[in-house]
């Protein structure tokens, strides 16, 4: 074991375990400050959908742990991050949740910054003559890269590839576009929300299947009997949970949706669709109906990107984490970029049914998670389990550790990454 | 600066709409009970008969873009019809959501009311709301705009529209377990 340097603190590492973590890890602060050096300002972590900064010069503000940063596209159709802090006195340069915008300037003194970051003029430049050269002193940039559109960030220059980093996660997300139907998927609103626990409470329930249909009895109850039917996978044995390294991890839920493109012709449209088969059947092939109308809940999984990002059947999940025991989520809508507009509607109502503060499912989600953070503050060296499933766990052909989807593997995977990430090694 | 004396001027001003002297007028009196007898069931959890409040079309929407009237084509945190309002109230009652059973306490006060519209089958109604809401130790607070439209009916006062649109809308918005 080597010595624990002073800047990080105590190793916390060994409170997680390969099938139980203990409690502190929801409630202690001390743990959570870690978390954002080790963790947060480390790796990849998600910040936007390429759909959200469509066009030059379209801008988002994000936050990754505590710091806010800028997203943009800039004239050459590059991704931009910058710190959104202005180099002088360190004013937030933009206030502006979402927009266009040639360049950035700090209210306070104008400072100007472009796209790029670079700075570009300082009111009254006299007083800076021999003191500060523009070209040093640019908005802090951070790394960017993208795949399939999810564009993710990093404080770390020296940080892997991102392609590296999702590996066999790419698998994934190619399969989870595929809901499309040969449209561009495109973010159609959001829903966020904060619930008064840590944020690896939402990260475990990605990929937790067993808390379904407890949890979601009331959104099972009020949906039509197809729909019920599909997500009734608790004794599917085709329904399974791989861990894919990294912390990432894939729950399967609705097997037969797996791959959006394969389509037998077996499976029966549902019929609560069926205003929208009636007006797309009259200008398409029957194919490219089928296609749109079974891929309207989405893709039959969520797959759960350590840390922050999920893209969970017909949504993105992003979690923020706020303090050791307040976490902001937001839920991202999809749709079809140039689709019919009836199906991006019809999208729009599903993710309003269960998801948002007043939705049918994230009030349940949100009050399950408060009452395991009130109760994890009980005995905090008694352990969390995540070890449900360990006996009938398998590694599949591709080297993935697979279990029944109602199983933990998927939270024991994001735990690995955790202690790997937390240790002082 | 002296106070506008005229409809128009009041209009102009942004502030009275149809002006004064409404707020008198016995449909909107008639409006404005039901509307307090609305947060009335609302604040006690009546969920049955505040469904029964409402017309045949009614719609009950909390959007989240504070501009839009177009609320189809937009995602909203509530886009009730009487099909999703039933769903809902159904949710609410019958035991199985936990979060609808460990509800906070709400206590809401609505005021400031202006009249939009007036004619001899409805009244819109424009108000603020402040609801004050308690759940394990902590207090909530949820302020928002309301817009209702009360039609007049063989059936008595019915709700026929109602917008909620919270000052935090696109911001975080606590889950919660209750109805704005």
């Amino acid at each position: 074991m080597t010595t624990t340097p002073v800047e990080t603190g105590r190793n916390f590492a060994a409170l997680a375990g390969t099938d139980r973590v203990a409690g502190q890890l929801y409630t202690d602060p001390g743990i959570f400050e870690q978390e954002l050096e080790k963790i947060f300002y480390r790796t990849w972590v998600w910040v936007a959908h390429e759909s959200e900064i469509p066009e030059a010069g379209s801008f988002k503000m994000a936050t990754i742990g505590r710091q806010p940063v800028i997203v943009n596209r800039d004239r050459k159709g590059n991704f931009n991050v910058l710190l959104n802090r202005c180099r002088h006195r360190g004013a937030s340069v933009c206030e502006v949740p979402k927009g266009k915008a040639n360049g950035f300037t700090c209210p306070y003194h104008s400072w100007s910054y472009s796209l790029e970051g670079q700075l570009r003029g300082i009111p009254y430049p006299e007083g800076y003559e021999g003191v500060v050269e523009k070209k040093d002193m640019p908005l802090q940039r951070l790394r960017v890269e993208s795949y399939a559109g999810m564009i993710f960030a990093s404080f770390n220059h020296d940080i892997e590839p991102l392609e590296d980093f999702l590996g066999d996660a790419k698998i994934w997300i190619d399969r989870f576009m595929k809901q499309g139907a040969g449209y561009p998927i495109k973010v159609q609103g959001e829903h966020r929300f904060r619930f008064d626990g840590n944020w690896k409470i939402q990260l475990e329930n990605t990929t937790d299947g067993y808390h379904f249909p407890i949890v979601h009895r009331s959104w099972m109850a009020s949906v039509d009997a197809e729909t019920a039917d599909m997500l009734s996978f608790m004794t599917d044995e085709k329904a399974v949970t791989h861990a894919l390294g990294n912390g990432h991890s894939v729950a399967i839920m609705v097997p037969e949706h797996v791959d959006l493109a394969e389509d037998d012709g077996t499976e029966d449209l549902q019929e609560r669709f069926g205003h929208i088969i009636e007006e797309l059947s009259q200008t398409m092939p029957p194919e490219q109906v089928r296609r749109i109308v079974r891929s309207m809940h989405g893709a039959g999984f969520n797959l759960n990107l350590f840390p922050n990002v999920a893209m969970s059947m017909s949504f993105f999940r992003v979690l923020r984490p706020v303090s050791v025991n307040e976490t902001e989520i937001q839920h991202l809508a999809l749709g079809l970029e140039g689709g019919p507009e009836s199906v991006n509607r019809e999208r729009l109502r599903i993710h309003e049914h269960f998801q948002g503060p007043f939705g049918f499912g994230t009030p349940d989600d949100s009050e399950a998670w408060d009452r395991v953070q009130r109760g994890a503050y009980g005995n905090q060296e008694m352990p969390i389990l995540v070890n449900r499933g360990l006996g009938r766990e398998e590694i599949t052909e591709e080297g993935w550790k697979t279990s029944h989807v109602t199983d933990e593997s998927g939270m024991r995977e994001a735990y690995a990454q955790w202690k790997r990430m937390m240790s002082n090694d | 600066m002296t106070s506008p004396t005229t409809v128009a001027g009041l209009e102009a001003a942004g502030g009275l709409e149809l002006g004064p002297g409404r707020l008198a007028d016995p449909r909107v009196a008639k409006a404005i009970e039901l509307v307090w007898h609305e947060a009335t069931l609302l604040d006690a959890k009546e969920y049955e008969a505040w469904e029964r409040l409402w017309t045949v079309d009614g719609k009950y929407i909390i959007p989240i873009d504070p501009e839009t009237e177009d609320f189809e084509t937009h995602l909203n945190m509530v886009y009730d019809d009487a099909r999703m309002r039933r769903m809902r109230v159904t949710r609410l009652v019958e035991g199985y959501s936990m979060s609808a059973v460990a509800a906070a306490r709400t206590a809401r006060t609505i005021s400031r009311f202006t009249v939009a519209e007036l004619d001899e089958e409805s009244v819109t109604l424009r108000s603020a709301q402040v609801l004050v809401g308690f759940k394990r130790e902590k207090h909530l607070l949820l302020a928002a705009d309301l817009t209702h439209r009360i039609r007049f009916t063989d059936a008595g006062a019915l709700i026929d529209l109602k917008v909620v649109r919270l000052v935090n809308s696109d911001g975080a918005v606590t889950a919660s377990g209750f109805l704005l």
